[in-house]
Parts: structure tokens; C-alpha cells; sequence
């Protein structure tokens, strides 16, 4: 069969999106109470993962500053945001989702230089969310009421987000905290501060009260020493199932309300009707947005066995015109490994999947020298004992399993700890139905995946974490409830 | 350059390969609806997703240039003369008089009434003469009028021919009908020393609605042995999409991999800016590849997009912006 | 001369059948003044393991009938334990020692509960799910699903404190191991006779008697149980190891509250705490 590939003939030239609109200073302090503090710990590096340049040096918050952060929030919420109505509340946080959109283009830049994800993702999706995200909650503010949770905050929020989706995770969890009037801590990944550090400036223009937001930066210890701060009394956290179990066992036998987002081995499962072409585009959204750094990224495709040659070769075709490269070029489709940690640990689960007997097809492309990469990578022959179809690679792998009727689709996309997403492919509109009931997952995405919207919930069941964030459920994560 | 009238991939119909499914009405039907269907806000997004793709440079200068030799310079107004068709035929032939490197278009494209003025204007430039036939737009009269449309243009000298289908056959599920008329048009298409006018093959997108029903057209026309798919007449709305042309790239890719045949893809109506003619350039390569990017298996059906090139053409080679009043209106 | 009593053997309730426990052991339950009421079955963690797979095999079947159906159901144990109200009183007097007005306070409120939780099979969905207007052409629909097998230490209050607990959780389609309080276990099993007799599918309730200390660990760190309700949990120490076993597998924790005035009226939280919002998007488009 012959695959027509570009060839020079109409090569795109790179296209960067301009650097100069961000300024990155040499070093960061940590934000508390409305103020760029020293801080009492070491620094760490930051670096942009697509060339290894260290961007700038970061704080390390330790256990002082952490209680400093904390005592901040505890302060304002004290003294000004409970007390605030939340008319006043959601003033401030349409002003914040409108400085974003102001400053849209500038936190697009700095979070595909911290993060390495593509410009045209940071741009395109994860900004206009994080707007939209604030915009939804602000609403809520003077409307608690109607929530069904009742109107009662929390108090002082800890809340740890991963490297992923810097901006995004950070919008997700401080938009509703400080809707239902709680005050934040909030520790951005120690490999992607960049854009909350430059979140915290917009708090400052928006001259948001000080302590209502507090940014401090750290690795796993300042984590901890927020989660288990006795005057925190809320705690958001999304990352590993690990991490999450280790906070769910650190805040046992104390009045800590916890939500966790955690990890995801997803399903996409394409029967032999579906819309194909739409399909490939979705198993390739799937598993190679963002680098296949999603929590809810589709890596195991179930795919019944009528149509698996003929999706592979789609696939494998679709596959081939990606586009890997520099982040900041508004072409590139994959962008940069977020830390040489993290290619390690893709690249043993990767081995570990040849070493099963697993058969590897990768895109062939030519990886930049400097920086941390990996190419766009499929596993075929790939069976439910295999561990690259179990473990949580979070990375642009994906784990290619057949099945032939839907009962075994299901058994299949079930048979995990995991339960956090799960996608259904198929013209029948029964059928979606039936596999949507039976999916164990949080979202199911049918004929679609990996869309997210402010009003649409997120969240997993079984390992995959409690709680939801986005609508009107994200409120309850940050509400004492209607029965308190 | 030279367009060349004949395809590169041998001049025979499905034919042969088709045979079964073309037996019977019912199998024709069962094959068309057997085609994996397609989700509308998926293919949209897709082809909006392409949309992003930023061109800059040289890239910019080369697909600008391809555009222009892929334009099918149309006219088709009640009020057209054989003035009008000479000054569109010299247009085609030197866009940019006054620039020599500039490349001339694919073809015009005419009722089939001025192909003999087009032809004589255009004579052996390389320039094509396309001509709209079966009683177009409409398509709505007698199947032997049709035929004698189709004769009369390629006797005048016509080296395309744009026909129509019949959508009310299509939409109420006369397939057979549809294909039967295509390989009769195409028949009538052969000219006397065994050489034939190319045939395109209309759907009007606009009034088929769905994406299934484009990607049920676009099987049964290259079945039928058309050598081109087109979307529109440009005499509805909506008429060239992004999305529509992307489920007919996504159409002739398939058809190319199960038949080893190349067939063209020619959207038309509501194509005006070189931005938009760039994103169905990023679109016909990445969804078909590079092949696909020649006027004999890519055009555009449009008047007003030419003037637009040009300027931008200008614009590449000048540095500076350039405006209306530089370009010839016709 | 007097009739001699039958008395009843008081044995665990699992899977719809009524076993002694596998270990073979028992344990003396007193009444209120401390004289031999009976001797319940003393559940071992087999008991527990036994419990826990006919709950996990009772779930697909229970979950996935309608909700008007399972409303009917707990509605029947409603009717059932009306039909034995007198039975229940003087067991509660017997194991309370409390008066015969307040035992039937107990019992009525019991009933009634069952009755207002029945009614919700149907309504919760509505209450809590939401249809999302997402900013694109995607229908979009969050509903609650019941998270799975519920391991659940019941509270002292030996009828209503146990339908109050147990209720919520079944209603909405979660199957569930309950351990009967400690002191007064034995309503507990005569309540599962009524469950027994209610058309409710074996093993979507299933009790066990014995030591809460000895029993519960081994439900709250089993990796097949989805969630534990720790309500009757006295001992703080306890408490605390308990959600600390249940971070193992992430199991949905409700921390105990021993002093619940079940009397009260409930709100949705003992049935919104152990279940999970599943949001389906699908294209809109021809």
C-alpha cells in the first residue's frame, strides 16, 4: 500500500511564537500575603525542558514559610474574605479571569517555556480554559445558595497541582476555593512554577486582598508540610494515585475535607462502526496531547479486532504528521518531555514493554540534541497482563488491545484500579448509551475525548481519586454542605 | 507551466474493481451506507485544527504559486458575454502582466456556450477550458439534454467538463441513478480520436447537508470513473467548506490506497483569500500528502481569490502591502 | 407448667443465607441489666472476606436495576418491619432497657426512614446530577453512580442508628457489609430476617456480628471494597488506623459520628458521600 508522505515540497517553515513577551526574572520569591517574600529555605532551578536552559532560580518554601503562607491565609480569611459577600468575592475573580485573557498571550509563552508543551495547546486550550475556569466561579460567588452545598466555607485551603497543566490545575483549584469564600496555599510543581509565580502578580493587579492567595514553591517536603499543616483545613491535591494515598493516610483521624485527582490508565475503545477518521483524530488527541501528559489520557486503545488492522494503519499514517519539535513554533503538535525525570521513567516502561514482547512502532523523526524527548510511540500485541497496560506511563505511549464484543470492551476497560476516563467510539447511539452505564470511569467521552469545560465535572472513581472539579460539584469540594 | 490534460494514473474507471457493488441497487446502496461514518464536530474540528497552521517564507511564496496554477478562473453569470470571457482568458493566461514569473492559472472555467471564445482566446497556452454541463446548476432536466450539454462543450473544444448530479436522485436514495448518469457523462465526454475531456464531478455539499452523504457522493462519483470530486457549483450556500473538502480528501486518500487511482478534489464558491487557499493547501497535504499538491489533482473553482493571490504574491516579492487598484478586475 | 421458649440461634447474614461464622466462635450479649439475652456469632475476618464477595457479586445486579425497582424494595422492608414492629419494640427494650414508648419511637422513626429513603431511589439523580452547558456543540450529563461494596461499623442505635446507615447506601445502588454494633448485634440480625424476606437480593446487605476492633481493619484495607462509613467507630485510635488501611486503595472514607441524633432528619449526604459523578460528553451534530 503506498502512504502518501509530505515531502519537501511544501515543507512549513518555523513559525515561532515571539519570545520577548515574557520577562523572566533571574530568581522568585515565594508570594504570601499579597508579597514576593525571601523565604527562609534553598532555591531550586527551574529549567525549559525543550532546550535544558535554566530559566530562573525558586524559593524552596520549608515548614516556616509554609506556616507563614498558611498564617497569611488564615489571617484574610478571617478578617476579610469570609466576611466579604460574594458579590464582592466574584468582582475579584471576573477582574482575575479578565487579566488573564489580557495577558492570554504572555502565559501561553511562559507556561510552553517552563512546561514544553506545544504553544498552540498552552494557547489555544489551557489559557482560554484557565479564563473561562475563573469566569464560571466567579458567578458562584453570590449564588451559593442555589448550590446545594450551602453557603459555609471551609477556611484555609492547601492545595498542591502537578506539572501537566501548571496554569490550568492552579485555575482549577483556586477559582472555586475562593468563590465559596476559603483563602488559598497553594504549591505549584517544582518543574513548572513559572506561571503561578506570574499568576501571583495578577492577584497583585487585581489587588486581590493580601493572603487570599499565597504561592509557594517547593518540591515533595514543602507538599507535606502544607498537607499536614494543623491549620489547613482543606486539602486539593492532583498528581500520582502515590502521592494521593500518602495524603489521604497523612490527614486520617483529622477534620481535613480532602479531594484528590490522581492517575488514569484509560481505555479509548473503538468499535467496528465507528466514525473512523474521527477516531484516529481522537486516539491521537487522546494520548499524544500534551505529550501524553494527562491524567485522563487514553493510553490503552481497545479496538475490536474486525477493524484493528485497518485503525493501525490509519493511525500509524496519522501518526507520521505529527509534528514534534520546538513548543514555541505555532506548528509543532508535540512539544517537549517535562523533565529528564520523567523521560527516564517513559523510557523504562517503554523498555519494559519490548522486554514483554510488546511490538514498538514509533514515528520516525529526528529528536532535537538538547532537551528531553520522545517520539509519538504505539505498542502493539499488547495484552491486559502486560505492565505498560496496567502502569501509568504519562507520557506519548500508547498500549494498542483488541477485543471483539462489547462485554468484553468492558471487562477489559474496567479490569484496573484506575477510573477516571474512558473513551467509546461507535455510530450507535444505543450502544454509546449501554458502554457509558458500564464504563467505570468519572468522564466517559463518547465519539470525542479529552474535552474539559469550567461547567463540565472531573474527577475518577476507584484509584483514581474523590471529589470533583469543574461545575456545580467542583463547589462541594470547598463547601461545609447543606446538611452542616 | 503547463497543465497537462491527462492524469498521471492511468485514464480507466473503477471499473472492474467496483463490479459487485455496482451490480444492483441494493448493493450499491449497502456499500454507501457501509462506509464508516462521520461525526460533524469531529471532522470540524479537525479541519479546523489544520486551519492553525501557520505558513511563513518560502513555504508562503510556493503555496501562493501553486495556488495560482490550481485556480479554475470561473465565470458563470447569466450576464456573461464573449467580452467578458476573452479579458478572463487573458487574465488566466498572464495574472500579473506585470510580472513574467508570475504562473498562469489552471483553467477557466465557462458555460458551455463561450468554451469556443475561451478556447480561441487561450489557444495552445496550456491554459485549460472547463466547462459547467447537464444543465447546470440545477441539474434538473431531461438525461438526453444533459448529454447533448456535455457533447456540444467538448466539441466547442471543452478539455473539462464540470457536471452536476442529480441531488434529488441522490437524497432520495436512487443511487444507481446517480452513478448510471456519471459513466453516461463520462461517455459523452470522448471526443472522435478516442482522447476525452476530464470529467468533474458536482455534488453541491450545500444541498447533500450531511458529511455522510458527501462521503457517499464522493465513492460513488470516483466508482463512476470521475476524474475530479467538486463541491460546488457556487451557486448555493454554503458551498466549499473545509470540512466538506476534508471528508473528499479523506475520500480520494481511500480510494487511492484500494484502487492504486488518484482522483482530484476540486472545492469551489466562497474561496477569496490567499488565507483561506493556504489552509486547503495544509489540508490536502497532511491529509493526502504531497501528491495531491498539482493542479491535476487540486483546484480551486473561484473568481475573486485569483485578485487576492496576486496581491499577496506582491506583497511577498515588494515587502509592502499592496491594494486593489494594481490588479486587473476581471 | 409453662411452656419452654424456642429460642433463636443468632447467626452472621450473609449473601441472603444465614451462617455461623466459620471460626466457629461466639459471644455473650447481654440486656441492659447485664442478664444473658443470647449468644451471637462471633465474625471472623473469613466472615468478613466471605461478606465482601457476595456484596461485590450482589453489586452488578443490584446497581443496574431501575431505580423505581429498588425503591420498591426498601419499601418492602418498610412493610415487612411493619408487619413485625411488635417483635422489634420488645427487642429493643430488651437490649436498651428502654421504655416501651421510646422503643416504639424507635421503631416508627425506623420504618419511616425506610419509607423516606425508598422514595429518593428515584430522586436522587435528579437532585445531584447536572446537564452541563459546555461553551461547544457537546451534550453533556453529570449523574451520581453508587461507588461499589461500602463497609460500613454500624452506630449503638441497634434499629435505627443501622437502617439509617444502611438505607441511604442501598437506595442508591451501593451493596454493603455492615458490622452490627458490638453491644446490641442482635436487631441487627433480626432485621436481616425482614431483608430476607423483602425481596432484596442476597448479599446486597450482608451483617456481621463480632468485635468491631477485630473485624474492621480487615474490611477497611480490603483492596475490593470501595468505601467504609466509619459512624459507629468509638475509639478515636481506631478511627484513625481504619482511614488509614482505607488510603490503600483510596476507599471513599465517612469519619465517625457516634453521637448522631438519629432521631433527626437526614439530608442527602449519607447517600451523596458514597457515590460518584460519571459526566458523559457526545458530539451534537447531523
Amino acid at each position: 500500500m503506498s502512504t502518501p508522505t509530505p515531502t519537501n515540497v511544501f515543507e512549513y517553515a518555523p513559525a515561532p511564537e515571539s519570545r520577548a513577551i515574557v520577562d523572566i526574572k533571574p530568581s522568585y520569591g515565594l508570594f504570601i500575603n499579597g508579597e514576593f517574600v525571601d523565604g527562609n529555605g534553598t532555591s531550586f532551578k527551574t529549567v525549559n525542558p525543550a532546550t535544558e536552559e535554566v530559566l530562573a532560580e525558586v524559593a524552596e518554601a520549608n515548614d516556616a514559610d509554609v506556616d507563614e503562607a498558611v498564617k497569611a491565609a488564615r489571617r484574610a480569611y478571617t478578617r476579610v474574605w469570609s466576611r466579604m459577600s460574594g458579590a464582592e468575592r466574584a468582582k475579584y475573580l471576573y477582574r482575575i479571569a479578565r487579566i488573564i485573557q489580557e495577558r492570554g498571550r504572555e502565559l501561553a509563552v511562559l507556561e510552553s517555556i517552563d512546561n514544553g508543551k506545544p504553544i498552540k495547546e498552552s494557547r489555544d486550550v489551557d489559557v482560554p480554559i484557565v479564563a473561562a475556569h475563573f469566569f464560571y466561579y466567579a458567578g458562584w460567588a453570590d449564588k451559593l445558595k442555589y448550590s446545594g452545598y450551602g453557603e459555609t466555607p471551609l477556611g484555609v485551603a492547601g492545595q498542591v497541582i502537578p506539572w501537566n497543566f501548571p496554569l490550568l490545575m492552579l485555575a482549577w483549584k483556586i477559582a472555586p476555593a475562593l468563590a465559596c469564600g476559603n483563602t488559598v496555599v497553594l504549591k505549584p510543581a517544582e518543574t513548572t512554577p513559572l506561571t503561578a509565580l506570574l499568576f501571583a502578580e495578577i492577584c497583585q493587579q487585581a489587588d486581590l486582598p493580601p493572603g487570599v492567595v499565597n504561592i509557594v514553591t517547593g518540591a515533595g517536603e514543602t507538599g507535606r508540610a502544607i498537607v499536614s499543616h494543623p491549620d489547613v483545613d482543606k486539602v486539593a491535591f492532583t498528581g500520582s494515585t502515590e502521592v494521593g494515598k500518602a495524603i489521604a493516610r497523612a490527614v486520617a483521624g483529622s477534620d481535613k475535607k480532602v479531594t484528590l485527582e490522581l492517575g488514569g490508565k484509560a481505555a479509548n475503545i473503538v468499535f467496528d462502526d465507528a466514525p473512523l477518521d474521527q477516531a484516529v483524530e481522537g486516539i491521537v488527541n487522546g494520548i499524544f496531547f500534551n505529550q501524553g501528559h494527562v491524567c485522563c489520557a487514553g493510553s490503552r486503545l481497545l479496538v475490536q479486532e474486525s477493524v484493528a488492522d485497518e485503525v493501525l494503519e490509519r493511525l500509524k499514517r496519522r501518526m507520521s504528521t505529527l509534528r514534534m519539535g520546538d513548543p514555541l513554533d505555532k506548528n509543532t503538535d508535540v512539544g517537549a518531555i517535562n523533565s529528564g525525570e520523567q523521560l527516564k521513567r517513559i523510557r523504562e516502561l517503554s523498555e519494559v514493554g519490548d522486554a514483554e514482547g510488546a511490538e514498538r512502532w514509533e514515528v520516525a523523526c529526528d529528536l532535537p540534541t538538547k532537551g528531553f524527548w520522545f517520539p509519538p510511540t504505539l505498542f502493539t500485541g499488547v495484552s491486559q497482563a502486560h505492565r505498560i497496560a496496567r502502569e501509568e506511563i504519562f507520557g506519548p505511549v500508547l498500549s494498542v488491545l483488541t477485543f471483539r464484543t462489547p462485554s468484553e470492551a468492558v471487562e477489559k476497560a474496567n479490569n484496573t484500579p484506575f477510573g477516571l476516563s474512558a473513551g467509546v467510539w461507535t455510530d450507535k447511539g444505543s450502544r454509546i448509551l449501554s458502554m457509558a452505564n458500564r464504563l467505570r470511569a468519572g468522564v466517559v467521552w463518547a465519539n470525542t475525548f479529552n474535552k474539559f469545560d469550567p461547567t463540565s465535572p472531573f474527577g475518577g472513581y476507584k484509584e483514581s481519586g474523590y471529589g470533583r472539579e469543574g461545575g456545580r460539584h467542583g463547589l462541594e469540594a470547598y463547601l461545609k454542605g447543606a446538611d452542616q | 507551466m503547463t497543465p497537462t490534460a491527462s492524469p498521471t494514473a492511468g485514464d480507466t474507471s473503477a471499473h472492474g474493481v467496483f463490479d459487485d457493488i455496482v451490480g444492483s441497487e441494493s448493493s450499491l446502496r449497502r456499500f454507501l451506507h457501509g462506509l464508516p461514518g462521520v461525526d460533524q464536530v469531529g471532522c470540524e474540528a479537525r479541519a479546523a485544527g489544520l486551519a492553525t497552521r501557520s505558513i511563513k517564507t518560502t513555504s508562503k511564496a510556493f503555496a501562493i504559486d501553486l495556488a495560482i496554477r490550481m485556480v479554475d478562473l470561473t465565470t458563470l453569470e447569466g450576464q456573461d458575454t464573449h467580452g467578458k470571457v476573452r479579458a478572463l482568458a487573458s487574465k488566466a493566461m498572464r495574472p500579473d502582466p506585470a510580472d513574467p514569473s508570475c504562473p498562469a492559472t489552471a483553467a477557466v472555467c465557462v458555460y458551455p456556450d463561450m468554451v469556443a471564445t475561451a478556447k480561441q482566446t487561450l489557444g495552445d497556452s496550456g491554459v485549460n477550458v472547463a466547462a459547467v454541463a447537464t444543465a447546470f446548476p440545477s441539474g434538473r432536466a431531461a438525461m438526453d439534454i444533459k448529454l447533448a450539454d456535455t457533447r456540444d462543450a467538448v466539441e466547442a473544444g471543452a478539455d473539462e467538463i464540470d457536471m452536476v448530479i442529480d441531488r434529488g436522485a441522490f437524497l432520495s436514495g436512487r443511487y444507481m441513478d446517480v452513478y448510471e448518469e456519471i459513466v453516461q457523462v463520462k461517455e459523452a465526454c470522448a471526443r472522435p480520436d478516442g482522447s476525452s475531456a476530464h470529467l468533474k464531478v458536482i455534488f453541491e455539499t450545500g444541498e447533500l447537508q450531511t458529511y455522510d452523504n458527501v462521503r457517499r457522493a464522493s465513492w460513488l462519483a470516483m466508482m463512476a470513473g470521475g476524474h475530479f470530486i467538486k463541491t460546488s457549483t457556487g451557486k448555493v450556500q454554503p458551498a466549499a467548506t473545509l470540512p466538506v473538502t476534508l471528508i473528499m480528501l479523506e475520500a480520494v486518500r481511500d480510494f487511492r490506497e484500494q484502487t492504486g487511482q488518484m482522483v482530484g478534489v476540486k472545492p469551489a464558491g466562497g474561496i477569496k483569500t490567499t488565507k483561506d487557499a493556504i489552509k486547503y493547501l495544509v489540508m490536502v497535504n497532511e491529509t493526502c500528502g504531497s501528491d495531491w499538491l498539482d493542479p491535476d489533482w487540486f483546484r480551486f473553482g473561484a473568481s475573486t481569490l485569483l485578485n487576492d493571490l496576486l496581491m499577496q504574491r506582491t506583497k511577498m516579492t515588494t515587502g509592502r502591502y499592496s491594494g486593489p487598484d494594481y490588479f486587473t478586475l476581471d | 407448667m409453662s411452656r419452654i421458649d424456642v429460642r433463636k440461634t443468632y447467626k452472621l447474614y450473609i449473601g441472603g443465607q444465614f451462617p455461623r461464622s466459620e471460626s466457629g466462635r461466639s459471644y455473650v450479649v447481654n440486656d441492659a441489666k447485664g442478664r444473658l439475652l443470647a449468644n451471637a456469632a462471633q465474625a471472623s475476618r473469613k466472615d468478613a472476606r466471605d461478606a465482601v464477595v457476595a456484596a461485590r457479586a450482589a453489586f452488578g445486579g443490584w446497581s443496574t436495576r431501575t431505580a423505581y425497582n429498588r425503591a420498591q424494595v426498601v419499601y418492602r422492608i418498610a412493610e415487612v418491619l411493619e408487619g413485625r414492629r411488635e417483635q422489634f419494640e420488645a427487642e429493643l427494650r430488651a437490649a436498651e432497657g428502654i421504655t416501651a414508648a421510646k422503643a416504639r419511637t424507635y421503631v416508627d422513626a425506623a420504618i419511616d426512614r425506610l419509607v423516606w429513603y425508598a422514595g429518593w431511589a428515584d430522586k436522587i439523580t435528579q437532585v445531584v446530577g447536572n446537564a452541563n452547558p459546555v461553551a461547544g456543540p457537546f451534550f453533556n450529563l453529570s449523574t451520581p453512580e453508587p461507588s461499589g461494596v461500602i463497609a460500613v461499623v454500624a452506630p449503638r442505635g441497634a434499629l435505627l442508628g443501622l437502617v439509617s446507615v444502611v438505607a441511604p447506601l442501598i437506595i442508591t445502588g451501593n451493596t454493603v457489609v455492615v458490622i452490627a454494633s458490638e453491644d446490641n448485634p442482635l436487631t441487627a440480625i433480626t432485621l436481616g430476617e425482614v431483608m430476607a424476606t423483602s425481596d432484596l437480593p442476597g448479599g446486597v446487605v450482608n451483617v456481621l456480628t463480632g468485635s468491631q476492633a477485630e473485624i474492621a481493619p480487615w474490611l477497611a484495607s480490603h483492596m475490593d471494597v470501595n468505601g467504609i462509613d466509619l459512624t459507629g467507630v468509638e475509639d478515636a485510635e481506631l478511627a484513625t488506623e481504619l482511614e488509614v488501611s482505607a488510603a490503600d486503595n483510596l476507599k471513599r472514607v465517612r469519619r465517625p459520628a457516634p453521637d448522631t441524633d438519629w432521631l433527626a432528619e437526614p439530608g442527602l449526604d449519607r447517600m451523596t458521600q458514597f457515590l460518584e459523578t460519571k459526566t458523559v460528553w457526545h458530539p451534537i451534530g447531523v
